[in-house]
């Protein structure tokens, strides 16, 4: 089996736009989360979201190639950017190399909506614009990137609800273990717009706590009330460790294992037997003592039951407060396709940077997060060895364990 | 609306949308190559004309479409019906 490293990361987020200001925000504690009133107009049982700007793309692209862009291919061509030149990776590269593409999207709900909505009211299908298509697929963003970018490997769409981001990076790492590809781009892209998560709302698993927007994601805390949607974009290059020192690129860390599991179960109800599986998966094909692991980056998105099945996972596995766990949702709110990968790279900034973020409004354990050790300020502390979980709906789960180089 | 306003706002549209110098478009000036049109572009410029003056271009007229006074002809002839 070959190695896999991570030689580049980029990150578009409500918590910044750039690898230096989201490492500054996580270490700060800062919250990306605000109130929406259109929301509240809408109809929205929570106006709770967390706050991103759709980049300005007209001096970096033309017309026609923006012209198929949904706002979260937007932000995975600004993660992208960012993770690439990281990478040392430019342009002609891409063109003398086969390099593959995998990135975590499940929904592109704005396009969709704007063209049946016209197509109702005009009645006339040529209204809806060249882009509408192109934009309204699920899988939008390879699409995009792999043109952009001109991009000859594996080009593929990862949807797999909240843990697409984490699927990706695992998949590109077994494509590269097994001799399949050099360099995968990586990761996972989140629609921030309302008409993305209407239908979420509509399911009561949101947050309400709305007279206080950066106390309302509160994982793990006994007085969580659901989540908050968030969304953006990252970017993580994979590639082959000893293809990374022969072209001298700046090797981060390893990927040392991908786990997956699926639970068979409810569509929405996480159980604790599904993820467990995941996490023993990736601990064994990791071939490590799990006292290594020096932080934990929790699924948990502030839902009662599936913190609740989370914690007694990680707790059956690592026993009572053996490890800090956290959940960066705390700050960014859920991120969804998009959380495993920008999950992985938060992670990625606080072991670069010997620190855990705190797992903001964790004032209060419940019955089963007071047997996990979460930090409810940041702490100071070198790791070089992490796990990252994502669970989805329809039971899909994800580890990833990586490890300092 | 006249056929002097009627140019002016369909130059001025089609030079934001397409992002081109609006000087460079001239009643002789050819249409695909001024607005640098492919294929896909073209669907949008018939849309934009459609939403903004109620004038649909069949597909079958566009060939015969080639410089910008045939467009604004095709579109003012059309605008008053």
């Amino acid at each position: 089996m070959k190695r896999v490293v991570i030689t580049g990361m980029g990150i578009y987020s409500c918590l910044g736009q750039n690898l230096d200001d989201v490492r500054d925000a996580l270490y700060n504690g800062k919250s990306g989360i605000i109130f929406d009133p259109t929301r509240k107009e809408m109809g929205f049982r929570s106006a709770l979201t967390a706050k991103l700007e759709v980049p300005d793309l007209k001096k970096e692209l033309s017309r026609s190639q923006r012209a198929f862009m949904p706002e979260q291919a937007k932000y995975a061509y600004c993660a992208t950017v960012e993770a690439l030149r990281n990478a040392g990776i430019d342009q002609d590269y891409l063109d003398a190399h086969e390099v593959g593409l995998l990135y975590g999207n499940d929904s592109s709900a704005d396009p969709t909506v704007r063209a049946v909505d016209m197509i109702r009211e005009k009645k006339d299908t040529t209204l809806c614009g060249s882009g509408a298509i192109f934009q309204s697929m699920n899988s939008t963003v390879t699409m995009n990137l792999g043109c952009i970018f001109r991009l000859k490997g594996i080009n593929l769409t990862v949807s797999g609800a909240c843990a697409s981001g984490s699927h990706a990076v695992g998949l590109g790492a077994l494509l590269i273990q097994n001799g399949l590809q050099d360099m995968v781009v990586c990761g996972g892209a989140q629609e921030v717009n309302p008409f993305s998560i209407g239908s979420f709302d509509g399911i009561s698993a949101f947050s309400v706590r709305e007279s206080e927007p950066t106390k309302a994601s509160r994982p793990f805390d006994r007085d969580r009330d659901g989540l908050v949607p968030g969304g953006g974009a990252a970017t993580v290059i994979i590639e082959e460790y000893e293809h990374a020192v022969k072209r001298g690129a700046p090797i981060l860390a390893e990927v040392l294992s991908y786990g997956f599991s699926s639970n068979g179960d409810h569509i929405s109800s996480p159980n604790v037997e599904g993820p467990s599986r995941s996490l023993q998966m990736a601990i064994k094909r990791a071939g490590i003592d799990i006292r290594e692991i020096g932080y934990i980056n929790a699924h948990a998105t502030s839902t009662h039951v599936g913190d609740a099945q989370e914690a007694k996972a990680i707790y059956n596995i690592f026993g009572e407060r053996t490890v800090e766990v956290t959940s960066t949702k705390s700050q960014t709110g859920h991120e969804m396709w998009m959380a495993g990968s920008s999950e992985l790279i938060y992670s990625m900034l606080m072991m670069k940077n010997d620190f855990i973020a705190a797992n903001l409004n964790f004032e209060n354990p419940d019955e089963d997060s007071a047997k996990l050790l979460i930090p409810d300020k940041r702490i100071e502390k070198h790791f070089d060895t992490f796990l990252s979980n994502s669970f989805g709906f329809g039971g899909t789960n994800a580890t990833l364990i990586v490890r300092n180089m | 609306m006249d056929r002097v306003e009627l140019i002016s706002q369909l130059n001025e549209i089609l030079a934001q949308e397409f992002e081109v110098d609006i000087a460079t478009i001239t009643p002789e000036a050819n249409v695909k190559e001024t607005l640098m049109l492919n294929s896909l572009d073209v669907v949008d410029m018939i849309a934009i004309i459609e939403f903004k003056f109620g004038v649909k271009i069949p597909a079958t007229e566009l060939s015969d479409i080639q410089t910008f006074e045939a467009l604004y002809d095709y579109v003012f002839q059309n605008i008053k019906k």
